[in-house]
């Protein structure tokens, strides 16, 4: 076991090496864990919609709950126009939530503390959330960088901030869950790294804080998939309903 | 002293730790590009499956479940409504009858009073009636009677008189002077005799 706490991060082939032209699309760990996630999601939400019973039973209400759940965070956040949207955040929830989960367990692989996995994720959100917004109010979405009751003097200046926090998006939503996630891991890591240092009498204590780590984690892993689905139903408010 | 001498323990094993971790690092991971367009490629293809077969088959369901449930529920409220509006009605009903053959027994029962009282009563005319009519018959009888009497007295008292004297005497008398005797007496002390 490597003493190292980003080898943890590592990405490595798993089978033979598959080239697409210059492009290198092999299995690997992450890929493996992408399809871990996905299949379970696919299994547990179809496990929960197989039966309609009145009386749902643990799966079902899991389902349901997981359904309530997120179509209430969207229709709070970016009112009814989104419900066309809910699928896709809806997947996008749960992916994030499975990935950050499955990192959890000793000796696997978080997807999402990956910059390239929560980048791809984080840019997709954005060029459509842009390009929804320019096809519901065409030109007038650029409105959005021109708040109403401002000054005209500072208009110029407001403007500019606008349309640097506006492309900053992507940015701020994959970074806030890579780091997250990189950090928490890392941290877990280094602790767990102390308790075989320090042996049986010093270990004691990075122990307790590992444990204690463990429960903000996983904290942390559901927050992180809460506020990037929330983050994107507000981008997607923003280009839904123009309050500028 | 023990205490001293673990949390140093402690705070000096960092330093060799950190330097292990010095040695073998070689930056994040996550900067190398190498499996970049593998998982860019896995993540699109995971995902992308993912949502098409959530949209298209799961959430769809699950949606369907939530409204029938709801629906059901609903209905079964309206129907235990209407139930619970039926028994009311019922139960009204029910009170009405109740109350109406009360009323009904009631009257019956006056009726049957009423009738019964006036049977009695025309029965108690009739023989009032009657007695009333027994009652005048005998007083006539009596009254009769009792304007016969004297004369009859006076008659058997001529008589008697008249034997007496004849018997007494031995001769014969007028039986006129005797009654002439006999009325003024009877005249004078009829009131005594017959207590009128």
């Amino acid at each position: 076991m490597a003493a190292n706490p980003m080898s943890q991060f590592d990405v490595y082939r798993i089978g033979p090496e598959i080239k697409v032209g210059a492009f290198d699309i092999s299995f690997t760990n992450a890929s493996l864990f992408m399809i871990l996630s996905t299949v379970s999601i696919l299994l547990i939400f179809n496990l929960g919609s197989k039966k309609n019973s009145i009386l749902p039973n643990k799966i079902q209400l899991l389902a349901e709950l997981s359904y309530t759940f997120v179509s209430k965070m969207i229709s709070d956040t970016a009112g009814s126009k989104a419900k066309p949207y809910f699928a896709f955040i809806f997947s996008l929830f749960m992916f994030v939530l499975f990935c950050n989960m499955f990192g959890m367990i000793p000796y696997t692989f978080t997807v999402t503390s990956h910059i390239i996995v929560t980048f791809v994720l984080a840019a997709f959100i954005f060029i459509g959330v842009t390009v929804i917004g320019f096809i519901k109010h065409g030109f007038g979405y650029l409105k959005l960088f021109v708040p109403s009751g401002v000054p005209a003097v500072l208009l110029p200046l407001i403007v500019v901030i606008e349309i640097i926090s506006y492309l900053s998006r992507p940015i701020s939503l994959s970074v806030r869950l890579f780091a997250n996630m990189m950090a928490g891991h890392t941290m877990m890591k280094v602790f767990g790294g102390f308790v075989i240092s320090l042996g049986i009498v010093g270990g004691w204590l990075p122990l307790s804080f590992s444990v204690a780590l463990t429960g903000l984690e996983i904290l942390v892993a559901f927050l992180q998939a809460y506020v990037f689905a929330i983050l994107t139903c507000i981008y997607l408010n923003d280009a839904l309903n123009l309050h500028h | 002293m023990v205490k001293k001498i673990y949390f140093q323990s402690i705070f000096f094993s960092f330093f060799f730790i950190k330097e292990a971790f010095a040695a073998e690092s070689g930056g994040m991971p996550q900067l190398n590009p190498e499996f970049w367009v593998s998982q860019i490629f896995w993540l699109i293809l995971t995902f992308g499956i993912m949502y098409l077969v959530l949209s298209k088959l799961i959430l769809p369901k699950i949606s369907n479940n939530l409204e029938s449930r709801k629906s059901q529920i609903l209905e079964n409220i309206e129907a235990a409504e209407k139930q619970r509006e039926d028994s009311n009605a019922k139960l009204k009903e029910y009170d009405e009858i109740i109350s109406k053959s009360k009323l009904e027994a009631n009257s019956i029962f006056n009726q049957a009073r009423e009738k019964a009282l006036k049977d009695i009563g025309a029965k108690r005319e009739v023989l009032d009636k009657q007695i009333d009519n027994e009652i005048a018959g005998a007083e006539k009888e009596i009254d009769a009677l009792r304007k016969n009497a004297p004369d009859k007295i006076n008659k058997i008292a001529i008589e008697t008189s008249s034997e007496l004297l004849q018997k007494l005497i031995g001769a014969e008398v007028n039986n006129s002077s005797i009654s002439a005797i006999v009325d003024d007496l009877s005249k004078r002390n009829g009131d005594k005799y017959y207590g009128n």
